[in-house]
């Protein structure tokens, strides 16, 4: 089992290592398309290999590390290869290898070319680190290497925005890995506070302590500084100007692995590291946690609003990138009420989100290189752009995710938030109830907004009049190659509404043994 | 070392004088045959090979044809090699150390120690003065420089900043730096034309005040304690008459002030970018690690033994220098414009003067926790700011010959030489400290450390800041290798004639670098167990 999870983080550097190498052969065409194929190949693989770590869990006890490996790296630093994967970090590793695979196949169909776009080898190159950089996040259990992995991601990302981006791209991939970046070195200072008061690095030894040994001030400083970081990737209000740019500029398959993975890693630490970590200074930070979270929802929807207003000139993208804002308002409403539903809620929302969001990107990307662009008004023309009608199965998707991304019960939108919205309504002791009363409250105020903006993008885009001139002239549907790739989680996407035991039965004894329960 | 000998000896007798206690004549020596010391030439190797080598090129020069002078780097390189081989017998055991005196209280003092600070900071300077040397081959020949003196002077230097480390008083602490730094100034003066002598004047007049300023120091500190051994200031620097406290104050500042200069830190970094695009581009590739290293050592040893008892004092100020430096620094290298002249070399040169004010963080840090431990992250950091630094002239020096140096010139690097692009894109992300460089990332983690450790949470922010800022010009000059090429035009006239091939000594320099970061990399406990434990 630990061999399978070395393997997976392995393999992808490997392939990355190996687009170096001129073994693709000389032809630059013949070339790309084998670098592609490779690429699909290596990601099918990894996927296949998290496959099989899922069914080698133990799912009796998901609260328990396993597949851990723990070698020692840098004595010097007391930096460990300690690796590990439990109920929380599981859903969250078969996600990324699933939206890597999907991803890899699209692109092999749908790489963006052009003046001036670098070459399909670079692009796989990027690609397997940036899977590399995912995976390591999630399964990593020592805080050094977990800002190692974290920064893994930044430079394989800057350059599918940079380069394969279309629009204000460069300035938008500036700006990402920016703020990333400020983000991470203050969280890594945090860090660096806990391994000199606590004296170790390990997320497992220190997670067991529950906080014995540090300080409430420790823990407050330290938890500030991470939180600060880890909202910067999440990303919450106010932290999140990067997002809607670096969404808009992005290729499809980088808006997908950025919303589906990505900020996932953010609120990911901050269920893995802040609270079982330092758990005082969760407590007194999660109110403030909690109304930037309810903030954020609110904002993220009037901003989805504001852009899917008729003459508003919104673009697609961006718009989802905004309803990002919002939905990761609820996880982090979730984690800020310290209890096991919020958490659990929080987590499931997480996945439900890449699923969903996933789809969106997929979706939207395909009507961008149908239209030749995402602006909402020009999509729509006077009555709307009828996708019911020209492409009925497009149109059918993308109703499906708007439904499922507004919370529609019986698809995965729903649970999350419901859970999210029911720990901030019975916070965790010591917290003050009426104020999460109200970031409830906001919250349920958030979801009405959402819908309000979904049902307005599906009636802009998929309802209308077939028989007005359309913005393209030429509007296949569905194509197999995205069908392959977009089934996969829509199927999930229904599969995570209609039985969230499975998700939640994993996640929650872990959940547990992280709040110091169990 | 006749002066610290003297000093020593007469030591006493001064302090005595000066307090008013009774006087005891060192000079009558018990045992006659102990004033003739025995000198442990295995400690002394490393740098007296360097300075043996410099001399035996010097001379060879004389005898050598006009043809054959080209076997005159060959014999500099190796004699580098030896003085690094040189290193490898003392690595072991506990540590050697030689010159030293024995007074009438029993107390000793040694002048020279080769213990792990000693070992590491030579290792830099003497690897950092081989991959110099290496690059410099190819230069010596294009650029027409006279070898002989070349070598001479790039050997008698890095003697020098061998032999800085491991100096134990301030006479040879001075010397030390005198013969790292004069040989330099003739070097940024030998590319004849008039930048280079501007460039050069520069760097004399800034550098000999510095060091008239430091001996007046030197001076002040002897006044007071009556000691040039650093071990022996620092036990005598809390006793010091009260009369005698302001002296002794106003000394130590003098005395960093002269290794602020060599470090270039702020408000002494002007001299920095005009010297670098003045001198010879191996010779600022060798100052910007070389002579980096010899300041940052002295300034490491006086801090953090003799004026130890001053930690207090100069720790804040180092903390605030420390903080400016890299400001200062990264904010200038982030103004350089891409079509500037020489803008690549210029960015190198702010970019060095920020990565200076990172090194000083632990310095600085082990001034507000006494112990030595902090210092080892400096000498990890430099070690690795070393290799990746001189990576990056090579790969300018590369590109320089082909086309110039302004950034808009790595335009398309990766169309026309895609390992020399490459090579430079990760040598730019070590320093930057972003994956895939892993290796930059690790020093950074030890700086930060060594400032939380210490509890300077303000400092480590404000590089938390500077590492943003400083990202921004690496990833932008790194984005320009990538970039499709300067139009389609020049392309199509380019593609018809190859790559001009490069000289062995640039492709084995390149290739060395890029090597060395990418093992430590993977590796990083190579160079962090430098951080790992006490260096004394």
């Amino acid at each position: 089992m630990n061999a399978v999870l070395i393997a997976l983080l392995v393999l992808p550097l490997l392939g990355a290592a190996l687009t170096l190498a001129p073994v693709f052969g000389a032809d630059p065409a013949t070339a790309d398309r084998r670098a592609l194929t490779f690429n699909t190949a290596v990601s099918g693989l990894v996927f296949l290999l998290t496959v099989a770590l899922a069914a080698g869990f133990d799912h009796d006890e998901p609260a328990r590390m396993q597949a851990t490996t723990d070698l020692s790296w840098i004595p010097a630093l007391d930096v460990r290869l300690h690796l590990g994967v439990d109920g929380v970090s599981l859903p969250l590793i078969v996600l990324t290898s699933l939206l890597t695979l999907l991803c890899a196949g699209y692109s092999q169909r749908r790489l963006p070319g052009g003046e001036g776009v670098p070459s399909a080898r670079a692009f796989v190159g990027l690609f397997l680190l940036l899977e590399t950089g995912m995976l390591a996040t999630f399964a990593v259990l020592d805080l050094i290497l977990f800002f190692l992995a974290f920064e893994i991601v930044l430079i394989p990302m800057y350059f599918l925005i940079a380069r394969w981006g279309s629009g204000r791209k460069v300035p938008a991939a500036n700006r990402f890995i920016l703020y990333t970046l400020l983000g991470s070195a203050v969280m890594l200072l945090g860090f660096l506070l806990i391994g000199t008061k606590a004296g170790t690095f390990d997320m497992q030894a220190l997670a067991n302590a529950h906080g014995n040994g540090l300080s409430h001030t420790t823990q407050v400083t330290a938890g500030l500084a991470i939180m600060i970081g880890l909202a910067v990737k999440a990303p919450a209000w106010p932290l999140h100007s990067w997002l809607p740019d670096a969404h808009t500029a992005a290729p499809t398959v980088g808006s997908v692995l950025l919303a589906g993975v990505l900020l996932k890693m953010g609120t990911y630490g901050l269920v893995r590291v802040l609270l079982p970590i330092v758990p005082d200074g969760s407590a007194t930070l999660a109110p403030y946690l909690g109304a930037f979270a309810a903030v954020g929802i609110v904002y993220g929807s009037l901003a989805c609003l504001a852009l899917a207003r008729p003459g508003a000139k919104g673009d697609l993208k961006r718009l989802i990138a905004y309803s990002s804002v919002g939905h990761m308002g609820f996880v982090l409403l979730g984690i800020a009420s310290l209890t096991p539903v919020g958490v659990n809620g929080a987590l499931f929302a997480n996945i439900a989100h890449g699923l969903i969001t996933g789809l969106l990107f997929f979706v939207v990307g395909a009507l961008k290189d149908r239209y030749g662009t995402a602006d909402l008004d020009t999509l729509a023309g006077a009555t709307g752009a009828a996708l019911y009608g020209r492409a009925p199965r497009l149109g059918a998707l993308l109703a499906f995710a708007a439904v499922a991304s507004l919370g529609l019960p019986g698809l995965a939108g729903f649970w999350g938030e419901l859970l999210a919205m029911f720990g901030a309504f019975d916070p965790a002791a010591g917290l003050s109830r009426p104020a999460f009363v109200t970031y409830m409250v906001l919250a349920g105020l958030g979801t009405l907004l959402t819908a309000a903006y979904l049902l307005i993008v599906v009636r802009r885009v998929c309802m209308g009049d077939p028989a007005q001139p359309a913005a393209a002239a030429d509007l296949p549907d569905l194509r197999r190659y995205e069908a392959v790739s977009w089934t996969p989680l829509a199927a999930l996407t229904l599969l995570a509404g209609l039985w969230p035991a499975l998700l939640l039965g994993l996640s929650e004894p872990a959940v547990q043994h992280l709040l110091g329960g169990g | 070392m006749p002066a610290a000998q003297l000093a020593t000896t007469l030591g006493p007798q001064l302090s005595s004088h000066l307090t008013g206690q009774p006087t005891v004549t060192s000079l009558a020596v018990a045992d006659p045959g102990g004033l003739i010391q025995s000198v442990d030439w295995v400690a002394v190797a490393p740098p007296l090979i360097a300075a043996l080598a410099g001399l035996a090129v010097l001379l060879a020069d004389l005898f050598l044809p006009e043809r054959r002078k080209k076997l005159l780097g060959r014999f500099a390189v190796a004699g580098l090699a030896l003085a690094v081989a040189a290193l490898l017998p003392l690595t072991g055991g506990t540590p050697r150390s030689t010159f030293c005196l024995q007074d009438v209280q029993g107390t000793a003092g040694c002048s020279y120690v080769a213990d792990h600070f000693a070992l590491v900071f030579q290792l830099l300077a003497l690897g950092g003065a081989l991959i110099a040397a290496l690059l410099s081959v190819h230069t010596v020949d294009e650029a027409k420089l006279p070898g002989g003196e070349y070598w001479f002077l790039l050997l008698s230097s890095a003697s020098g900043a061998a032999l800085l480390p491991a100096a134990r008083d301030l006479a040879t602490l001075v010397v030390a730096l005198e013969v790292a730094s004069l040989p330099a100034f003739a070097l940024v003066a030998l590319r004849r034309d008039g930048r280079g002598a501007e460039a050069a004047l520069k760097f004399f007049l800034s550098s000999v005040t510095a060091t008239a300023v430091m001996l007046l120091g030197v001076a002040f500190v002897y006044a007071a304690t009556g000691s040039l051994h650093l071990g022996v200031i620092a036990d005598a620097l809390p006793h010091a008459p009260a009369q005698l406290k302001p002296v002794a104050e106003a000394g130590a500042v003098l005395v960093l002030v002269g290794f602020a200069f060599k470090v270039a830190v702020v408000p002494f970094h002007f001299w920095v970018p005009d010297t670098y695009v003045g001198a010879p581009l191996p010779v600022a590739g060798y100052l910007s690690v070389v002579g980096k290293a010899a300041g940052l050592a002295g300034l490491a040893l006086v801090t953090s033994i003799g004026f130890r008892a001053y930690g207090h004092s100069w720790g804040p100020v180092l903390a605030v220098l420390a903080a400016l430096t890299m400001t200062a620094g990264n904010v200038a290298a982030l103004r350089q414009r891409p079509d500037t002249e020489h803008g690549a070399v210029r960015l190198l040169a702010w970019s060095s003067v920020g990565q200076a004010g990172y090194l000083l963080v632990p310095i600085a840090a082990a001034g507000y926790r006494p112990g030595p431990d902090a210092l080892g992250a400096t000498a990890a950091y430099g070690l690795i700011y070393g290799v990746v630094n001189l990576g990056a002239f090579a790969v300018a020096a590369v590109v320089g010959r082909s086309t110039g140096n302004r950034l808009d010139d790595y335009r398309g690097l990766f169309a026309t030489r895609r390992w020399t692009a490459l090579a430079l894109a990760f040598f730019l992300l070590c320093l930057a400290g972003l994956p895939p460089g892993v290796i930059g990332l690790f020093g950074k983690v030890v700086v930060f450390r060594a400032a939380v450790d210490a509890g300077l949470g303000w400092l480590a922010v404000v590089m938390a800041a500077n590492v943003v800022i400083a990202l921004f010009y690496y990833l932008v000059w790194t984005a320009k290798l990538f970039a499709p090429g300067p139009a389609a035009a020049p392309a199509a006239a380019g593609a018809g004639a190859p790559a001009v091939r490069l000289p062995v000594s640039l492709t084995a320099t390149v290739a060395l670098t890029a090597a060395a970061a990418v093992v430590l990399s993977v590796l990083p406990q190579l160079v962090l167990q430098v951080a790992g434990g006490s260096l004394f």
